[in-house]
């Protein structure tokens, strides 16, 4: 478990490592904790890693425009990021204690992990990433950003330098089934209610988050009825379907 | 013998371990950090990734051109400079460090790339070209190889099925699982050519037969391989008995490229690669009188121990043989016992060994019988325990429990766990519609192994043909140096344990000093120690014979310290001063003493002689006793099962220092539950490991581990010097039944297999 040999740059600003990404067969390394153990198992395999660690201004954290814009650098253990009501909720499913203090918000956002909390947070609250590469910047919608397992919009060159969470009136409830705590979701349902608007979105069941129009007479029912689990070791098509009807009644339910 | 144990004495008192202050300031000193070489060279290890496959060519050549490797040693080396490990069972498939023509496992080693660093040697991996020619492998282990199969009866189990009034037969298969010691393996080779001896540093742990296999295969007289251990070892739980062979072949290694060379194990191959427990089919046959007496049980095993009957295999079969009658006055037992190969990475000790399967089918089968009985689970046990005026008591099977008093442990567990209150709740929830369980195990945990019991699978004729094996010894050594400091040495290979604090309590007791004045050396050295082939840290015998020998080592350095007083007339002479006469002035010393103050003692239990004719053994020295409840609520929706409370009682003799204890019973649960609601190993069908990391492989985390209520009640072995019996393994055994029994009782349903995960106690529900 040790990695093939790569290049290894720090750059100290956003513009060199733009710069830097901008070389063929580049990988932004910021809190590692995907990232490191890929590279250690050599199921990947770039020529130059892209250190962001020290680029201090990605670090930021602040209430803008009516969301909470939250920089490349800040970690998933990062108080400040309590101040979004479902990021408060989802927060401490996501890894351990250990792993959020190292890895990222952004980072779990450009890694697009199909069992992760995060994107489907963002897709669910109708938030956004910034990405900057060398031709400039560009905001790129959730619901835009999410392909399907590891695959998200971004240009390879691109570094996501700030995702935004809105703070625009919504209340939330956050469900999710892992085996142990702190493991992968063996599904993530998440409700969202601003008056009489209502939004549900589902996660670890698709191949990216999504976004369901349910029947609110029978949510759960009705979510379990769009989705098409692929099932896994520890949970097959059949109950992971289960469990989006389950949880998307429970997070309806607490909404309620 | 025995010891007086009161408030005088440090033995018996729940004192802080004298290990944790090292560990906890990062001064352990743990396989990794050390470097007892200069310029030792990094090993990585090509292994196979199929299965079953033909190794039609190996060419190492553009590997050799990489920059910074030294070398590579291939199958072909390993078949040329060694011998296979010998092995206990009919030897058909000859087994070596590494794969020659065939790989049986994915994961199987096939070369070791050697290198200045491990990044150079595993780039160097990748430039072995290698082709497999894929064959079909064997996972199903009623199709697997049989390589014994020993058929056993005692009393008249035939008759007493046919005179039953209620016989309850089922399939219980318990899972490979393992303990996933945080620390890997590790190993250090440095083979000197010139004397011709291998020198090899390993995180081992015994048993130290072990050491003989390994020496075997080296082609090496035992004298000539030096096996150390380092003092701290993170875990074990058997695990790494299984580095023996890794030490060979790094050992192979290191004599091949002429230098020395390192391995450390990481997590990938540790859990593809490095050892599990046995996975065991078990069909039981218990026949029941209406009255709820047990008459007889009959089992029929498949024990699948992977793609060799690696060393010390089937001794996970044979380790519980003793005790195949659990805890019950039953007296007409049979069994027969297939050891079967399949297509899987070699099986061997993991905490429980042998018990965790043995008691998933007996107690599993008591449920049922009381279900189709009417009776209560708790009622129907009760009905079977031996009584506390039995003991000494000889199973039929020919296993000596030693002390006890089951009944009364068993009503502390119920008194404990509020049982009766628990049922009314239970009827409660049922009449609201919630899956609401209750689940009882009786166990017999046995202690401190007889190395014989290996032997019964061969039969009586096979066995009279070779050396009688036998019993469980252990050395240790006492010594006090010159300016009165005194020194233990153990070859009991603690893995966390504590018994550097257990050996310091006993020495204190027996020289009149506090345990802080007492130096515990853990390393074994198997050209300085005192050790023997039963030594280690195996079949929890650190309680019995480890303290046993540390404590007649002792007793030895104290009846000279008296002689030498008495001689000189002065029974006021300090330890120091004592010790300074023993070493500086032999002229004062009395006719016929030695000078110094050195003293080895060798222990073994009695009762532990080889199998007899008619295949019975006393498997084991000691014996345990535990009763545990567990109480569960099944989520009907999701199938997540929540263990509710759990109480486990335990006699285990004497308590020698009781923070350890609890510290073993927390352990053995956390392992117990792992196996009954999250950890298996498993294959596809192709023989691929799907449980190849921390991802999908489930071990708890303390936050995923119920809450634990723990009781002691203290009998005190006749068989061992302190009145200890082990406890080590004990809810390793009970806690996966006693869910499952429980989960089985919520769900109201008789079939169930481990893990209780919550995907597949839905599709149970589903059914």
């Amino acid at each position: 478990m040790k990695p093939a040999a790569f290049e290894y740059e720090r750059p100290s600003s956003v513009d060199e490592a733009v710069a830097a990404l901008g070389r063929d067969g580049a990988k932004v390394l910021a809190g590692g904790q995907s990232l490191v153990p890929a590279l250690n198992m050599r199921v990947i395999r770039p020529e130059r890693l892209v250190d962001i660690n020290r680029v201090f201004d990605l670090d930021n954290v602040a209430e803008t425009d009516g969301a909470l814009a939250v920089g490349a650098l800040v970690r998933q253990a990062d108080p400040r990021l309590r101040r979004h009501p479902l990021l408060a909720q989802a927060l401490p499913h996501v890894g351990h204690y250990v792993t959020r203090n190292r890895g990222t918000a952004c980072g779990s956002l450009a890694h697009a992990d199909a069992a992760a909390e995060l994107p489907l947070c963002l897709l669910l609250c109708g938030g956004s990433v910034v990405a900057a590469s060398a031709r400039g910047r560009r905001e790129i919608a959730a619901s835009e950003l999410f392909v399907g397992p590891y695959t998200t919009t971004l240009e390879p060159d691109e570094l996501v330098v700030e995702s935004r969470w809105p703070l625009d009136g919504w209340t939330f409830a956050f469900e999710e089934l892992a085996q142990r705590h702190g493991d992968y979701a063996l599904c993530i349902a998440a409700a969202a209610r601003r008056g009489d608007e209502r939004r549900i979105a589902v996660g670890a069941v698709t191949p990216a988050p999504a976004l369901l129009d349910v029947d609110s007479e029978r949510p759960g029912e009705s979510a379990a009825e769009q989705v098409e689990p692929w099932g896994n070791l520890h949970a097959s098509s059949a109950y992971q379907r289960q469990l989006v009807h389950v949880l998307v009644d429970r997070a309806v339910a607490r909404l309620a | 013998m025995g010891v007086a144990v009161g408030e005088k004495t440090w033995v018996g008192r729940a004192i802080e371990r004298l290990e944790d202050e090292p560990l906890l300031r990062g001064e352990g000193r743990f396989m990794d950090d050390l470097d007892p070489v200069p310029n030792a060279r990094h090993a990585a290890i090509l292994r196979s990734p199929l299965a079953h496959a033909r190794i039609v060519r190996l060419d190492a050549s553009r590997a050799l051109g990489h920059p910074g490797v030294v070398g590579v040693l291939t199958g072909a080396d390993v078949v040329a400079m060694s011998r296979p490990f010998p092995v206990g069972v009919e030897d058909t498939r000859p087994y070596y460090a590494a794969a020659h023509e065939t790989a049986r496992y994915a994961g199987e080693p096939v070369a070791v790339a050697v290198a200045r660093d491990r990044y150079a040697a595993e780039d160097a991996l990748e430039l072995i070209d290698v082709e497999y020619e894929p064959l079909e492998p064997v996972l199903d282990a009623e199709h697997g190889e049989v390589v014994s199969d020993r058929s056993f009866s005692y009393g008249d189990p035939g008759g007493a099925v046919a005179a039953a009034d209620l016989v309850v037969s089922g399939r219980f298969p318990f899972p490979r699982w393992s303990g996933v010691p945080l620390e890997c393996y590790g190993v250090v080779a440095d083979w000197n050519g010139a004397t011709g001896v291998l020198t090899a540093w390993a995180n081992f742990q015994g048993p130290f037969t072990l050491h003989s296999v390994a020496a075997a295969a080296l082609r090496l007289p035992g004298a000539r391989f030096r096996l150390i251990t380092p003092p701290d070892s993170g875990g074990s739980f058997g695990i790494k008995a299984a580095v023996y062979v890794y030490v060979v072949l790094m050992g192979l290694a290191s004599r091949k490229l002429g230098v020395p060379v390192r391995w450390t194990e990481d997590r990938l191959e540790h859990l593809a690669a490095s050892s599990a427990s046995t996975a065991r089919i078990t069909d039981v046959e218990a026949a029941f009188a209406a009255d709820g007496e047990l008459l007889a049980l009959r089992y029929d095993v498949f024990e699948d121990v992977g793609a060799y009957a690696r060393a010390p295999e089937p001794a996970t079969l044979y380790r519980m043989h003793g005790s195949l009658s659990g805890a019950y006055r039953v007296r007409n037992v049979a069994a027969r016992n297939r050891v079967v190969l399949t297509n899987r990475c070699p099986t061997a000790l993991n905490r429980g060994f042998g018990g965790p399967q043995l008691y998933f089918a007996i107690e599993r089968a008591m449920d049922l019988a009381a279900g189709r009985l009417g009776l209560d689970p708790a009622d129907l046990r009760r009905r079977n325990l031996i009584g506390a005026d039995e003991f000494p008591y000889r199973t039929p099977s020919g296993g000596l429990y030693d002390s006890g008093d089951y009944e009364a442990c068993l009503d502390e567990a119920l008194e404990l766990s509020r049982y009766r209150e628990r049922r009314a709740e239970q009827a409660s929830a049922r009449a609201d519609g919630r899956l609401y369980g209750v689940g009882v195990a009786c166990v017999v945990e046995p202690s401190i192994s007889n190395m014989g019991y290996i032997t019964l699978a061969q039969t009586p004729d096979e066995r009279a043909a070779g050396l009688p094996k036998s019993g469980n010894a252990e050395g240790a050594t006492v010594a006090i140096s010159p300016l009165g400091g005194i020194t233990v040495r153990v070859a009991t290979t603690p893995q966390g344990q504590g018994h550097r604090t257990v050996c310091a309590q006993i020495v204190a007791d027996a020289l009149g000093v506090s345990p802080a004045d007492v130096e515990v050396v853990t390393e074994v050295d198997t050209s300085t120690s005192a050790w023997t082939v039963a030594s280690g840290n195996y079949s929890s015998r650190f309680s019995g014979v480890g303290a046993g020998a540390v404590y007649l080592a002792a007793q030895k350095v104290a009846a000279k310290m008296q002689a030498i007083r008495d001689h000189l007339g002065d029974d006021s002479l300090s330890l120091r001063r004592v010790a300074g006469i023993a070493h500086w002035n032999p002229d004062a010393l009395p006719p016929g003493v030695e000078p110094g103050l050195h003293e080895t003692a060798f222990y073994a239990a009695p009762n532990l002689a080889p199998p007899d004719d008619d295949d019975r053994v006393a498997s084991s020295a000691a014996h345990g006793f535990i009763c545990d409840v567990a109480v569960v609520e099944v989520e009907q929706d999701t199938g997540r099962v929540r263990v509710l409370d759990y109480t486990t009682v335990h006699d285990a003799g004497r308590l020698l220092n009781p923070a350890l204890v609890d510290g073993q019973v927390r352990g053995g649960f956390a392992h117990g539950a792992g196996a009954a609601l999250f950890e298996r190993i498993v294959y596809d069908d192709e023989g691929n490991l799907l449980t190849s990391s921390f991802m999908d492989y489930l071990c708890p985390t303390a936050p995923d581990l119920p809450p634990l209520r723990i009781g002691h009640r203290e009998t005190p072995s006749p068989f061992t010097p302190l009145g200890a019996k082990g406890l080590g393994e004990g809810n390793t055994m009970s806690v996966p039944v006693a869910i499952a029994n429980a989960v089985a009782d919520a769900l109201g349903v008789e079939e169930i297999d481990l893990p209780l995960t919550p995907g597949r106690v839905w599709e149970l529900l589903q059914r």
